[in-house]
């Protein structure tokens, strides 16, 4: 799919030549580059306004170098990050995708919206990669304030339990590069999933429940079920979702 | 760096290829040496070979060792391996007094500093923790299950150390990562606080090891695939110094002889006083100068030991000034059960000073200036056969420049391969 770089006649890309399949394997080793640590993370690939390229990727010098906040893990079409770019303008956002067409479709949509909209959108990303094993990769430790697990796959067999996104094991992953007091929301429209996810966070010293007053103020709260492709789905059937919103805490050790 | 698949085409018995492993009790008493499913050890003090007692579980090892190691205070040894057998050892007797069974093969294993708790890893990157003594301040649970302390997401961990205060423990895996991790007073409710990542390899980890110069003053040092070993202040996870050992040799042999070996690092060990860092290559050891101070690892030495001897495991006791070294291997393509051979070598002088003064004597132990001599080296390489070892070490040279990155890259199989392999698996519903 071919299209102008920025700048040009950009229109927003047709989904229908990005299809894929919604599910993809995350214990498959795939082709794609991954940073050796987030020192290597080029941030002018990503964020070109903020950090141009013939500074170096790490941006200004002077001043502490700004760094990505948000995450949004399985970003799909980028929907969340469409709607949270206006919310928090300087804040850096990226999505990360697993799935090699609809992370290009994503590209595609921000350079769009930037061209169409100068000086919004500066501030999102995505890239290709699997959040599963290469996070650590990505942020430094504290370094994220949200992150975002939006109907994550299911994986229905008890036997796949294991290649779910939120499980004990890696929310050790998340807390590391969350910062305490960062916020993780995670929602999905299967209950079983949602029973399992809230139990995961429940269980983990690191995670401790967001009480539902500050949920209902929160203006990133009603994003999860409206901006998305997929929560837009799960409207449209009418269906029930089932939100986690847990905060990252630090444990008191004797 | 490239997140690559390799093709290569699946060659029988490569990946279960078993390097055999070295490990010295830190206060001299003995040593041990694994090959195979064998477990071999010698009582350095009594000068006579160990017989081992194993009535607990009812069976010693039937595959593969995979990881050996002596707890810091000696008390202890635990072996581990492909059997999915865990298998803890007090080196006083050498009886075996717990048998713990994994569902998975093992891949590393490691006894916490207080020796109340074993942990072991299995081949899905998950660690797993078993209370050893009644007395602990803990209740054991009833029956005693290995517990889920932590994982590596769908990685194989390669080495797994606990740190000099056992505030830490810490996991390198095949995914280019070492993860250090809070060790917590109740361990039986998981690992769950990350204290650093140290990243910077680009490719497989093979191996961690702390070393320290004083008592609060310790440091990480590892080797990978990338033919790298690497200084660390792991509680930052701050990459200190990179030593390139494949440039190092390529500029010590020179423009005519090629070293055409795969040159991943296979065993690294460091000197009793944090000085030196002894590093398994070809033909023998590479010596770094280990300054923990200037935070700074440089080349001291190469010391040759026979041209066909890549060692496979390194150990060093904390009272003696020996450097063990073996090389050997089970599981190669062609290999008759009955050769489970291994070649042992031996420095002396495994400490800065007394390699620079020049009354340093020979480099390497002759076999007969071993300690206990021929008693030693027959007992634990299982012959004293030269030539009959020289056969079998050269196959293992062969296999070994192979091997060791096949060991840990996942293997990709042909469509067609891939369907028959999904007919046979098992897939049990999982415990937890």
């Amino acid at each position: 799919m071919t299209t102008n770089g920025a700048g040009g006649g950009a229109k927003l890309p047709r989904k229908r030549f990005y299809r894929a399949r919604a599910h993809s394997n995350p214990l498959s080793d795939s082709h794609f580059p991954v940073p050796i640590s987030p020192e290597e993370v080029d941030l002018s690939q990503h964020y070109p306004r903020y950090f141009p390229a013939d500074k170096g990727g790490d941006g200004e010098e002077a001043a502490a170098p700004r760094r990505i906040r948000f995450a949004d893990v399985g970003c799909g079409f980028g929907g969340l990050l469409v709607g949270l770019s206006p919310l928090f303008p300087d804040t850096l956002m990226i999505g990360m995708e697993l799935r090699d067409k609809v992370t290009e479709y994503v590209k595609e949509r921000i350079l769009a919206l930037r061209a169409a909209n100068p000086g919004q959108y500066d501030n999102i990303s995505v890239v290709r990669t699997n959040s599963m094993k290469y996070i650590p990769n990505y942020f430094r430790k504290a370094q994220l304030t949200k992150m975002f697990f939006l109907f994550p796959d299911p994986h229905f067999k008890e036997k796949n339990h294991r290649r779910r996104v939120i499980s004990m094991q890696l929310l050790d992953e998340y807390a590391y590069v969350m910062e305490v007091g960062g916020i993780i929301y995670t929602i999905t429209d299967v209950e079983e999933l949602g029973e399992w996810m809230r139990s995961c966070l429940e269980k983990h010293p690191l995670f401790e429940t967001v009480p539902e007053e500050e949920i209902k103020a929160d203006p990133v709260f009603k994003l999860l079920s409206t901006a998305t492709e997929e929560s837009q789905k799960v409207a449209r059937n009418g269906g029930q979702t089932f939100h986690a919103i847990f905060r990252r805490i630090s444990l008191q050790e004797e | 760096m490239e997140d690559t698949a390799v093709e290569e085409p699946e060659v029988s018995g490569a990946a279960e290829f078993a390097p055999a492993l070295v490990a010295a009790h830190p206060h001299g008493n003995s040593v041990a040496v694994a090959i195979g499913p064998e477990l071999r050890a010698f009582d350095l003090r009594a000068g006579l070979p160990v017989s081992l007692s194993d009535d607990c579980g009812g069976r010693s090892h039937s595959d593969a060792i995979r990881a050996i190691c002596f707890s810091v205070s000696g008390a202890l040894f635990a072996s581990a391996g492909d059997d999915k057998l865990v298998k803890v050892w007090k080196t006083d007797s050498w009886r075996c007094i717990w048998t713990i069974a994994s569902e998975k093969r093992v891949s590393a294993v490691a006894i916490s500093n207080d020796d109340l708790y074993v942990t072991f890893a299995d081949k899905f990157g998950v660690v797993w923790l078993v209370t050893l003594r009644e007395d602990s301040a803990e209740p054991v649970s009833v029956d005693n299950k290995p517990v889920s302390i932590l994982g590596h997401y769908c990685s194989i961990i390669t080495s797994m150390k606990f740190s000099p205060d056992g505030r830490f423990i810490a996991t390198a895996d095949r995914d280019f990562k070492i993860r250090v991790t809070l060790f917590p007073k109740n361990p039986l409710k998981g690992a769950h606080e990350i204290q650093s990542f140290c990243l910077g390899h680009t490719d497989f980890v093979s191996c961690i090891t702390f070393t320290s110069i004083s008592e609060n003053q310790s440091f990480l040092i590892s080797g990978g695939g990338d033919s790298t070993v690497r200084l660390w202040d792991y509680v930052n996870g701050c990459l200190l110094d990179t030593f390139q050992v494949r440039d190092k040799m390529g500029e010590l042999l020179g423009p005519n002889e090629t070293d055409d070996s795969s040159l991943a690092i296979a065993d690294i060990c460091p000197s009793n006083d944090g000085s030196l860092v002894a590093v398994a290559i070809q033909s023998g050891v590479m010596l770094l100068a280990c300054d923990l101070v200037g935070k700074k690892l440089s080349f001291l030495k190469v010391i040759v030991m026979e041209k066909s001897y890549i060692p496979t495991s390194l150990a060093s006791s904390l009272s003696s000034e020996l450097l063990w070294t073996v090389m050997g291997a089970a599981n190669m393509p062609n290999q008759a059960s009955s050769h489970l051979l291994t070649r042992l070598r031996i420095i002396p002088c495994f400490q800065k000073d007394r390699l620079s003064s020049s009354d340093a004597g020979p480099a390497t132990l002759e076999d007969g200036d071993v300690p206990h001599g021929e008693k030693l080296l027959l007992a634990l390489q299982g012959s004293l056969d030269v030539t009959k070892q020289e056969e079998v070490l050269a196959s293992v040279l062969a296999a070994l420049k192979v091997s060791v990155h096949k060991m840990l890259v996942k293997k990709h199989y042909s469509e067609e391969r891939k369907e028959q392999r999904k007919r046979g698996r098992n897939d049990k519903k999982m415990k937890n």
